[in-house]
């Protein structure tokens, strides 16, 4: 069965450089680059040109790079670091958005049990922060902002360089997960004005288990890991250099190919959601205003996701729902809630995640498969 | 076709699976979660038994779901758990789980999936015998039959079913599993109620409604006061042990009054009934028989069933005349009508 995979904010297949250069670095530079041989140095040297090209994509010094084991690693040494180190100045209150991905959402109710204060900043139905509610919910002992840069559900843009200059004006730093904006848009971070940014590999075309944490000049964390003092001793461990490298050569040809695969995904995308949204009656887009290209998150009223995302996959069609538990079942997503969706809208939407290989062809026969599944499970539940 | 099997990562169900697999149908395996893992209780559901019916679909190269049925598995058969407790009643959460969880929802969800069957994995038959209808029969291996779990299917459910494992013996399940190399070959059976892995079900009731807690009185026959008790939901008919009473003769549960808080107890003798009434009567033919018929009751899951007059009651309704008493007739209990190893119906004990 030929597969379609819509899939690609869960994870993305690796772009021929990437997997090229994954090989021949797994292969061939073994060493450590903490080494001070020549094995050490051959590895130090591949880390080095990464880490250039990490900066380049996020228009960065490469010093400001360190290099982490994947998003969910930067977003806790962001979040943590930061709380950390301003705790000493009084500052301990952390604000987050509440539609946050559970990398920084869990890391908060961590730091909450240990008696940090945490604001959930409302979105409204559009599924976007307002700059007026960070205004309301900042004190003078604010010590971060944690806001994604786009949502991974349903694809929304925050107004990040509004909410960063917010942050910037009562003295705290403002950390951006851009896990699912680096390398799908620009990200530039002088231009966003924040301090932290997360982002990782293996949503642009890298290997898992390698990300980055952007820390501005001049900023200071407490590493949460401790040991060897890697990456300037601010991430203890040995670094993952074939992953690593490969970032680096996914940042390298997501810079020079987004100018042209934005468009067209983005065009993609909107074939796909208007061929739903008129060929399967009771559809509607969960979020709007500005939009990753190449998201699109659907309500199918009366269909429980659960049961069309298996349904899409014994067609050979691969999308996802929202929130997944430790079983990978199905549980209300957080952020329809959070958007103040009734309950069942919150079990009814699926997520398309497209990438720089779809078709339009693919896309048309999503749309073609789309009508009469929804027609079985629907006259199904009527009948239950 | 396509045929969905409920998948609960213990040794039957997997064999199922890898029977139809080897058949040359396209098999779709499902596992219900049904019930919240992360709180510390289950054996039977618990995030291994998932992940080990995943590491079987995985190895015999069919895919695997896990779908949430929580909210399902509560309204349907845990609440009705507490309710008959709190009722004086002992209730069988299996028989309601395959009634209302595997076959209507968890069915309803296959077809969805474009499955024209759904398959688990109980030793139980499904015959046609060419006379128009189904027949549900005894497992073949009947140390293991769980036929008493399935009176309540209806021929639409039971035109869907598969028990592929009913026809084998429990020894050449395990034989089949390794033969299949599944890891889950020598895994023990399941014992207990899924959702009370500990079998304290006293503990687990009080836990969901500390309300039952409620201290009444045991008595006699003659309803003289013998004794204390912390809640009748801690008793089911013929119970004998933990009642803290000393007497001459080895005292039973007899009766249980839960309007009253009271619990009853006797000699072994005044377990014995010969008649009782049934309710929410299914008949697997579809219709109740027009004349009394003789059947081989059975009243509890391990109980032998006895010869018996069923006589068909309007109202869903039935009444049974045992040949020879029996004893502990339990309300809660499931009565379950037998000829032969053919289950011609059966109704819950009042």
């Amino acid at each position: 069965m030929p597969r379609i995979y819509l899939d690609h904010n869960a994870t993305t297949p690796l772009v021929s450089p990437a997997l090229d250069r994954f090989c021949s670095v797994a292969r061939d530079v073994w060493g450590n680059a903490s080494s001070v041989h020549h094995f050490g140095q051959q590895a130090k040297a591949v880390l080095d040109g990464a880490r250039a090209s990490v900066a380049a994509l996020l228009g960065a010094e490469p010093s400001e790079i360190v290099f982490t084991g994947g998003g969910t690693e930067a977003d806790n040494a962001a979040v943590r670091g930061a709380m950390e180190a301003l705790e000493p100045a009084g500052r301990r209150h952390l604000i987050i958005s509440s539609i946050e991905h559970e990398a920084v959402l869990q890391t908060a109710k961590a730091l909450a049990r240990r008696g940090i204060r945490v604001t959930h900043l409302p979105v409204g139905e559009r599924g976007v922060v307002e700059p007026d509610a960070l205004a309301a919910a900042l004190t003078d002992d604010t010590a971060l902002v944690s806001v994604m840069h786009a949502n991974n559900e349903i694809g929304t843009l925050q107004p990040i360089a509004a909410l960063a200059a917010l942050a910037k004006s009562r003295g705290a730093l403002f950390h951006a997960d851009a896990v699912q904006t680096a390398g799908k848009l620009p990200v530039d971070v002088a231009a966003l004005g924040v301090d932290l940014l997360s982002i990782s590999a293996h949503k642009f075309g890298g290997a898992k288990g390698a990300g980055a944490l952007w820390i501005r000049r001049g900023v200071r964390l407490v590493p949460f890991m401790t040991g060897g003092r890697q990456e300037r001793t601010r991430r203890a461990g040995t670094e993952n250099v074939p992953a690593l490298a490969a970032m680096g050569a996914a940042a390298d040809h997501a810079r020079q190919t987004m100018a042209e695969t934005a468009p067209r995904v983005s065009a993609l995308r909107d074939r796909l959601e208007q061929g739903i949204l008129a060929r399967v009656p009771h559809t509607a887009v969960n979020g709007s205003g500005p939009r990753v290209p190449n998201t699109t998150n659907i309500s199918v009223d009366r269909v429980e996701s659960e049961s069309l995302l298996i349904a899409l996959d014994l067609e050979g069609i691969a999308v996802s729902s929202g929130s997944a538990c430790s079983s990978g079942t199905l549980e209300p997503s957080h952020v329809l809630k959070a958007m103040g969706f009734p309950h069942a809208r919150t079990l009814n939407s699926l997520r398309f995640s497209l990438g720089a290989s779809n078709t339009e062809a693919e896309i048309d026969h999503v749309v073609s498969v789309m009508p009469a599944l929804v027609t079985k499970l629907r006259g199904l539940a009527s009948r239950a | 076709m396509r045929i969905v099997v409920a998948m609960s990562g213990g040794v039957d169900s997997s064999v199922a699976a890898g029977l139809l697999a080897e058949a040359g149908h396209e098999v779709v395996g499902v596992s219900m979660q049904l019930y919240d893992n992360s709180s510390g209780f289950g054996t039977c559901c618990t995030i291994d038994d998932l992940h080990d019916a995943r590491r079987v679909a995985a190895h015999l190269g069919f895919p695997h779901y896990i779908v949430n049925f929580e909210s399902h598995f509560h309204r349907h058969v845990q609440q009705n758990f507490v309710a008959e407790y709190a009722r004086g009643r002992t209730p069988i959460p299996c028989a309601h789980c395959n009634s209302e969880v595997k076959f209507s929802e968890l069915l309803t969800r296959a077809g969805g999936y474009g499955a024209s069957h759904l398959a688990t994995g109980h030793y139980a038959r499904i015959t046609d015998d060419g006379d128009g209808r189904l027949h549900l029969r005894r497992g073949r291996d009947r140390a293991k039959d769980q036929s008493y779990f399935l009176f309540s299917l209806t021929q639409a459910q039971l035109a869907q079913a598969l028990f592929p494992v009913g026809d084998l013996a429990k020894d050449d399940v395990r034989l089949a599993a390794a033969r299949m190399g599944l890891d889950v070959a020598g895994k023990p059976d399941s014992q207990e109620i899924c959702f009370v892995p500990d079998g304290d079900y006293a503990a687990f009731l009080e836990r969901d409604t500390p309300a039952l807690a409620t201290t009444g009185a045991i008595v006699n026959q003659q309803g003289d006061t013998v004794g204390a008790h912390g809640g009748v939901h801690r008793f089911t008919i013929g119970q004998r042990k933990g009642l803290g009473l000393s007497a001459g003769v080895p005292l039973y549960v007899v009766n249980i009054d839960a309007g009253r808080q009271r619990v009853t107890v006797g000699p072994r003798e005044a377990l014995e009934r010969t008649t009782f009434a049934v309710s929410r009567v299914n008949w697997i033919a579809g219709q109740a028989p027009s004349a009394t018929v003789d059947a081989d009751v059975q009243i509890r899951h391990r109980h032998q069933a006895a010869p018996a007059r069923v006589r068909a009651l309007d109202l869903g309704r039935a009444e049974v005349e045992f040949t020879t008493p029996q004893s502990a007739v339990t309300p809660g209990q499931a009565a379950v009508f037998y000829d032969g190893d053919e289950v011609l119906g059966g109704g819950w004990i009042d």
